[in-house]
């Protein structure tokens, strides 16, 4: 066993993760722990933009952010902290262009910003063009340069590095153990401040947009110590993922004109939102998909409906909308220009669906995309763990482990990267102040002994079951009845079967027995953490009885403001119970309205 | 269809030498590589090592050999290979710890020396440093490198000598040099013109073949040592 020591510690080496980094280090010495390289995290593949009410194209207002984020959460999302983080979202995007960031450009040479599902000009109600980005690769801009900025200031990497398992010590944080992939030897870092940055778990569901990292294992660490999780029930399904295989299609595609058709060659989203059609919520279109296909207007009657952007589709539908340019003349697009704006799109059709976006359109499915739950923090990125909001010291989360919560129900499009930059950056900076003014907490005798005792179970299985059949068994149930629409009774068979397979789990063997880069051994690990989530993900939804946003049951099929206007929390006990508890959403300034697009 | 899939096998822990296990399994023309893989690993042998994680062809980690040829195993489809033999290997030139799995330090190493990073020390303007679409486009390319090593682990003049600071490098000191907004072009050019630098090249075009991203490397390779030469950035 190795020991380390650093005032703050970062967990995951995505956008949160680094930002914090970034802003920790000004101060504090600060280490970076990834289980992969840092360019390999999943921001990378963030692509449409990233929010801040720049007004660079037209008319935008912070305040107009705020709103259309309330709304978009159904009114689940705490409106201070999504006020700071509208507010917060022009100067840390201007931030991003002063490290470097390679955003596209206006013919005046500021940075390019793109219409995006849910967000409108308050005004009118039409969409306005308020996501900032970098072609469609702004995710991977994000990521590249912030990593870029983190080996300038020098911030100390640990990679390929799996941290295992959270310390806790006299009630705060003190560090966490990590297993060394090359060598699976264990490692302590004993540290003041820990900052989770660990992203969602998507891999809870079959069809997904989502890394085979994507395994909720900062999620998985901390409850195992106690801490709560709030709102698990809310993940959100993106409404164009590649048919079959869930890889991202970005709503871009909708910004820049695209539409989507159903089997009837309708634009059926005239139907569900008549004002802004194909860029409404993320939640409202894959609900409407969902019905189209359940009522056999699915691309000849399969589940799947088309994306289509080719030249011809967009210009006559931008004509039938009145749709203009900034100058005033009419929206055109031709097949150079969408190519020039979504390069990658154009890749990933063409390699994955033998299908050219400009001459034909694309098969699309909805895709499990977004954790809105995860840690409880303040907009500091420190954890809170009671109904009270009582801060947990030296313990801090940000981006999508963390739930501020500033997407509620169900996050509008731009916002996670927005997410990851604002609050990324105030949980480093928050986490560094924190360490220079505290001590040490002791380290526990055996700092180890929980890590080794998880390990010798799983080294010592016995038993026949197979890890991609407990895996399959889990995504294929929670895709069906834990999915974009759900039932008390569908939900509780989840439950059963999850709690079926965490048993058969205990009895897959492990073949590998060795130390280097043992990744059999350590997807097991992993596959652990997505049935614990699971579970509490299905406890979380049977309990809400009502429909908002991502949360869309059948048997309740309305929003209750007056019983369920509130935030679930969710603990694992010793025993393996889940408790749940509630705490009040903040409201500010938006009292809850009917959520129409 | 039946597919033979033929992989490169070392755990040194176990083995003197490397060697070459084959499986064969049914899959479809449109599955990936990775996915063949995923279904070795689960059903046959779970020691099978690889890396992998977004599995569409942005994160870069599954950069491996493929019928000899450096692919993503998550972007190569079995349909574009036109054959069911499939071999997979670990790319070239980097140690290899465990099957497919090499030592990326190397490779990491050389990108950091490059100074990869924007560099611009004047005071920062209150809202964005202006930039023209034309300026943006100068760099476009080069920006969409996602460090995956394909490049220059195909590249034989890394594989003589692994001193050579490689394509991928060379890219992301490109990426900076011709953007308008960093000063610190003639610094990465200093280091380029080292003798383990840019005119290593012999514009063998491997690395420009099978980049997943289809940056255009070998040109941005030219255009930096024109850059060394001239002085000039256009």
């Amino acid at each position: 066993m190795k020991k380390h020591q650093f005032d703050v510690i970062v967990i995951g080496a995505g956008g949160a993760g680094l930002m914090a980094a970034l802003y920790a280090s000004k101060t504090a010495n600060t280490a970076v722990i990834s289980k992969l390289y840092p360019t390999r995290s999943h921001t990378g593949t963030a692509q449409g933009g990233v929010g801040a009410a720049l007004g660079n194209e037209e008319e935008d207002h912070w305040e107009w952010h705020t709103f259309d984020s309330v709304k978009g959460s159904d009114y689940l999302g705490d409106q201070d902290a999504i006020e700071f983080m509208c507010y917060e979202a022009v100067q840390a995007v201007y931030e991003l262009e002063h490290y470097g960031l390679p955003f596209s450009r206006t013919s005046e040479g500021k940075i390019a910003q793109r219409p995006f599902g849910g967000h409108t000009n308050n005004v009118t109600g039409k969409p306005v063009r308020r996501a900032c980005y970098a072609a469609d690769r702004t995710g991977h801009m994000i990521l590249q340069t912030l990593y870029q900025q983190c080996l300038k200031n020098n911030v100390n990497f640990f990679d390929e590095f799996q941290v295992v398992d959270l310390l806790v010590v006299n009630g705060a944080a003190a560090g966490v153990v990590a297993i060394e992939l090359g060598t699976s030897e264990l490692h302590v870092f004993h540290a003041k401040s820990v900052i989770l940055a660990t992203g969602g778990h998507g891999r809870v569901w079959d069809i997904t947009s989502n890394a085979y990292a994507y395994t909720g294992d900062g999620i998985a660490i901390s409850m195992r110590r106690g801490v709560p999780m709030e709102d698990m029930e809310f993940f959100q399904f993106h409404p164009t993922g590649i048919y079959k295989l869930g890889i991202l299609i970005t709503e871009g595609v909708r910004g820049e004109g695209g539409v989507l058709i159903n089997g009837k060659g309708e634009r059926f989203m005239e139907r569900y939102a008549p004002r802004v059609k194909d860029l409404a919520s993320r939640d409202v279109i894959s609900r409407a998909m969902y019905l189209e296909i359940k009522a056999g207007n699915g691309i000849n009657g399969q589940n799947y409906l088309y994306l289509d952007v080719r030249p011809e589709t967009v210009n006559k539908y931008a004509a039938l909308d009145g749709r203009k340019r900034l100058d005033g003349t009419p929206y055109t697009m031709t097949g150079e220009e969408i190519i020039a704006k979504l390069p990658d799109i154009v890749d990933f059709a063409r390699t994955y669906l033998g299908v050219d976006p400009v001459a034909q359109p694309m098969p699309v499915q909805p895709t499990a995309h977004y954790t809105m739950g995860g840690i409880p923090t303040n907009r500091f990125g420190e954890a809170v763990i009671d109904e009270k909001n009582t801060v947990m010291p030296g313990l801090y989360a940000a981006g999508e482990v963390a739930c501020v919560s500033v997407h509620g129900a169900n996050r509008l499009g731009t916002n996670s990267l927005l997410d990851l930059i604002v609050f990324g950056k105030h949980a480093g900076l928050r986490a560094a102040e924190f360490a220079l003014g505290a001590d040490f907490q002791p380290l526990p005798a055996d700092p180890t002994e929980f890590t080794r005792a998880q390990f010798d179970a799983i080294r010592n299985a016995q038993g026949n079951e197979k890890i991609l059949e407990v895996s399959s068994k889990m995504k294929a149930i929670m895709m069906d009845c834990v999915g974009m629409f759900r039932t008390g009774e569908g939900m509780q068979s989840a439950l059963e079967t999850v709690r079926e397979l965490r048993e058969r789990y205990k009895h897959i063997p492990l073949h590998d027995q060795g130390k280097i880069f043992n990744t059999e051994m350590i997807n097991l690990w992993e596959l652990g953490n997505l049935l614990e989530i699971a579970e509490v993900v299905t406890v979380s939804a049977l309990a809400r009885q009502e429909s908002r946003g991502a949360h869309a049951r059948d048997d309740y099929p309305k929003r209750d403001d007056v019983n369920w206007l509130k935030h679930t929390l969710s603990w694992v006990k010793p025993n393996g119970e889940i408790v749940l508890g509630y705490k009040p959403v903040v409201i500010t300034k938006y009292q809850p309205m009917e959520r129409v697009y | 269809m039946q597919v033979t899939v033929k992989v490169f096998r070392f755990n040194p822990e176990k083995d003197k030498k490397p060697h070459y296990e084959t499986y064969k399994l049914e899959a479809e023309p449109t599955d990936r590589i990775l996915d063949m893989l995923e279904y070795i690993k689960g059903y046959f042998d779970g020691t099978l090592s690889f890396r992998r994680s977004c599995a569409h062809g942005i994160c870069g980690s599954d950069a491996m050999r493929i019928n000899g040829r450096n692919y993503l195993a998550c972007k190569a489809l079995l349909k574009d290979l036109h054959t069911n033999k499939i071999t997979v290997e670990p790319i070239l030139g980097l140690r290899v710890i465990k099957d497919l799995i090499v030592d990326m330090e190397q490779f990491f190493a050389h990108y950091r020396s490059v100074m990869p990073y924007f560099i611009n020390d004047e005071p920062t303007p209150p809202q964005e440093r202006l930039q023209s679409i034309e300026e943006r486009e100068r760099f476009d390319d080069t920006t969409k490198c996602i460090l995956c090593a394909c490049c220059t682990t195909s590249c034989p003049i890394f594989w003589a000598s692994d001193q050579y600071v490689g394509p991928a490098a060379i890219i992301a000191a490109h990426r900076f040099i011709f953007d308008s907004r960093d000063k610190a072009a003639a610094d990465r050019l200093r280091i380029l013109n080292d003798q383990f630098g840019v005119y290593r090249c012999h514009t063998v075009f491997n690395c420009t073949e099978c980049c997943p991203r289809e940056i255009e490397i070998t040109q941005a390779i030219g255009e930096v040592k024109a850059a060394i030469i001239t002085g000039r950035l256009d």
